[in-house]
């Protein structure tokens, strides 16, 4: 099929997500329990007279709900999501300014992951009943079964006390000066820990895929032409064999990346990365709904954009689906 | 002679029976299985003989184990009892598993068999619907739904059954459109069965091998998603849970490693009971992946 055809269509798909995402929103202040614009005002109870009546005059409030589902509409296609009455500021902003740590916390355990957790796969492969594969089934089912904070917890124990080699709290040390080297490499050490911790549940689990694939590709045909006209091995795991098996950890990563942002929250807590789950755990506390909300919409946007780019990577790597053959 | 006779046929025996005896033979089964009764046990009858209310300060805050005699495993820093804590938060933190497996597994089931079932434009809508859930990143889901309601344990089970059903209903789609086009299936629509007779009394007993498996994970998945939300102050504040000892010992890491490594082990080995349990019927169900 025609790639800007199949990609337009890809790109409406995942609008028409995003605009059932905002309307999910909207229902979501309209049923809970209470006035909406005190939910909207974020302080239950506490906002005086004027602000509730300007939010009233705002989102319409008065009007049949059907309108203001319009207004809200329209105002958060313009990038308007509300303002957060907590940190008195736009929501929007808030999220401009903490998306960057969570976006990067999340790819870099996702690379992470997902190359070490291949090449594991790949080398236990080699021997399907040796020690590795027992170690990669067993890490798997432990990993699995951990709460993720919990194991970041355990590691900040563990490095507070016996080998303090990496920060275990905050994105950048402000004793930092000097080049931008300086500073990216500061960024780079505060990273570690966080990365790890939400990127080890993932290796396993890739490890895991990557062998069975493997060993199922293995026993193909193709391989054994490969093996017969006396392709070296190197070659037939590293490219003939690897290329198909890495298919599935693609598809599986793709899938999860709505959970690996849940996890992104938890050991962003930990952490006390500045990024959005941060964000979300303050205006959970502080009630402050309209942040909360905005979090929610651009957490599921980073999903959509995830889904489509793993598509793109899908057939960028699968040349049988760009040929639809 | 008679010898030859006696050879029988191998006496056929129900697919279930079958699993049940593979099961006992998977080692990873087993003992998913043990540590699950142990964590029950422990949950169940561990507050009929440890006595202390969890709640009561007994001793000086952040005492580490071992010290006192009264506080065997230590105290948090309010200086209650952790192992009062340990005895008492499993009931929850099993009720929460449960309660939040049953509704995902319902919803999941309900979802997936009508899509796989009807196909065409039920399937269509269904299936839009289950992507949408699952844009969403469940976690901060569930903790907006805990946010706008009250957090209970019921509100805490309700939101994770909203937000992991996807899982369940793709999985009983798959199934079902396996079954769907079986001969038995075909003879069940001929001799005039009514739709819902063939879902639930012929296809959804055929499809029931890998739901269970993923039903057992799921219960795992809703205690880890129990503790998270705790861990972040949205459990229920009334009830005393594992996830909100370590959420209350959060800013105390430090000071006192005690009070989150304890019931984060508890969670842990409840979690993989469940997911050795799981690994376990999965082997006894595919008979294909048993030598892999």
């Amino acid at each position: 099929m025609d790639l800007a055809l199949t990609l337009s269509r890809r790109l409406l798909h995942a609008a028409l997500l995003i605009l059932a995402v905002l309307v999910l929103n909207f229902l979501l202040i309209h049923l809970a329990p209470g006035d909406p614009a005190d939910v909207i005002a974020g302080e239950m109870g506490g906002a005086t007279e004027e602000m509730l009546a300007e939010i009233r005059q705002l989102y319409g409030l008065d009007k049949p709900v059907i309108v203001q589902l319009g207004i809200y509409l329209s105002r958060a296609v313009q990038g308007d999501l509300g303002q957060s009455f907590f940190y008195n500021a736009p929501v929007v902003d808030l999220i401009m300014g903490r998306i960057g740590p969570t976006i990067l916390l999340v790819t870099a355990a996702l690379t992470f992951a997902i190359v070490i957790g291949t090449f594991l796969g790949v080398l236990a492969s080699h021997k399907p009943k040796g020690f590795l594969s027992g170690f990669i089934t067993v890490f798997s089912v432990i990993g699995y079964s951990a709460p993720i904070f919990w194991t970041g917890i355990m590691l900040v124990i563990l490095l507070a006390w016996k080998i303090p080699i990496f920060p275990i709290s905050g994105m950048y040390d402000i004793t930092v000066e000097g080049s931008v080297f300086a500073k990216i490499f500061d960024v780079l050490r505060h990273l570690v820990l966080p990365a790890l911790t939400l990127g080890i549940v993932y290796i396993a689990q890739y490890a895991r895929l990557t062998r069975a694939s493997m060993l199922e590709i293995l026993g193909s045909d193709y391989i054994r032409t490969a093996r017969a006209k006396g392709v070296s091995s190197s070659k037939i795991y590293g490219y003939h064999a690897l290329r198909n098996a890495i298919l599935p950890v693609v598809t599986i990563a793709g899938l999860q990346f709505g959970s690996i942002i849940s996890g992104a929250v938890l050991v962003e807590t930990v952490f006390s990365w500045p990024g959005l789950g941060t964000l979300a755990f303050d205006s959970i506390l502080a009630r402050d709904y309209p942040t909360v909300l905005g979090i929610l919409f651009f957490s599921a946007l980073l999903v959509i954009i995830a889904n489509v780019i793993t598509d793109i990577i899908y057939r960028f790597v699968d040349p049988r689906i760009r040929t639809g053959g | 002679m008679s010898t030859v006779q006696q050879q029988t046929l191998p006496k056929s025996q129900h697919p279930f029976v079958e699993a049940v005896k593979a099961f006992r033979q998977s080692w990873a089964g087993l003992l998913g299985f043990i540590l699950l009764l142990a964590v029950i046990f422990f949950a169940l009858a561990g507050p009929y003989l440890y006595a202390v209310d969890p709640f009561e300060i007994i001793w000086a805050p952040l005492t580490a184990p071992g010290l006192v005699e009264n506080a065997p495993l230590g105290t948090d820093h309010l200086g209650r009892d952790i192992l009062a804590g340990l005895v008492h938060g499993g009931g929850a933190t099993l009720f929460v598993g449960l309660t939040a497996g049953a509704i995902t597994i319902t919803i999941g089931i309900l979802v997936g068999s009508m899509a796989g079932y009807y196909g065409g434009a039920v399937d269509e809508t269904l299936m839009r619907l289950t992507e949408f859930f699952q844009v969403l990143p469940a976690l901060l889901f569930a903790m907006v739904l805990v946010t706008l309601f009250t957090p209970s344990i019921y509100v805490v089970s309700a939101a994770i059954g909203i937000v992991s059903w996807p899982t369940t209903a793709r999985l009983t789609r798959a199934e079902f459109l396996r079954v769907r086009s079986l001969e038995y299936v075909k003879a069940a629509q001929s001799i005039g069965a009514k739709d819902r007779r063939i879902i639930w009394r012929v296809i959804l007993p055929n499809s029931l091998a890998p739901l269970i498996v993923s039903a057992t994970l799921t219960i795992g998945v809703a205690i880890l998603f129990e503790a998270g939300l705790s861990f972040l102050g949205l459990g229920d504040p009334n009830t005393f849970s594992w996830g909100l000892m370590i959420g209350a010992g959060r800013e105390y890491v430090l000071d006192a490693w005690w009070i989150v490594t304890l019931p984060g082990i508890m969670i842990f080995l409840t979690v993989l009971g469940f997911s050795l349990i799981g690994d376990g019927l999965n082997d006894a169900f595919n008979p294909r992946l048993r030598d892999r």
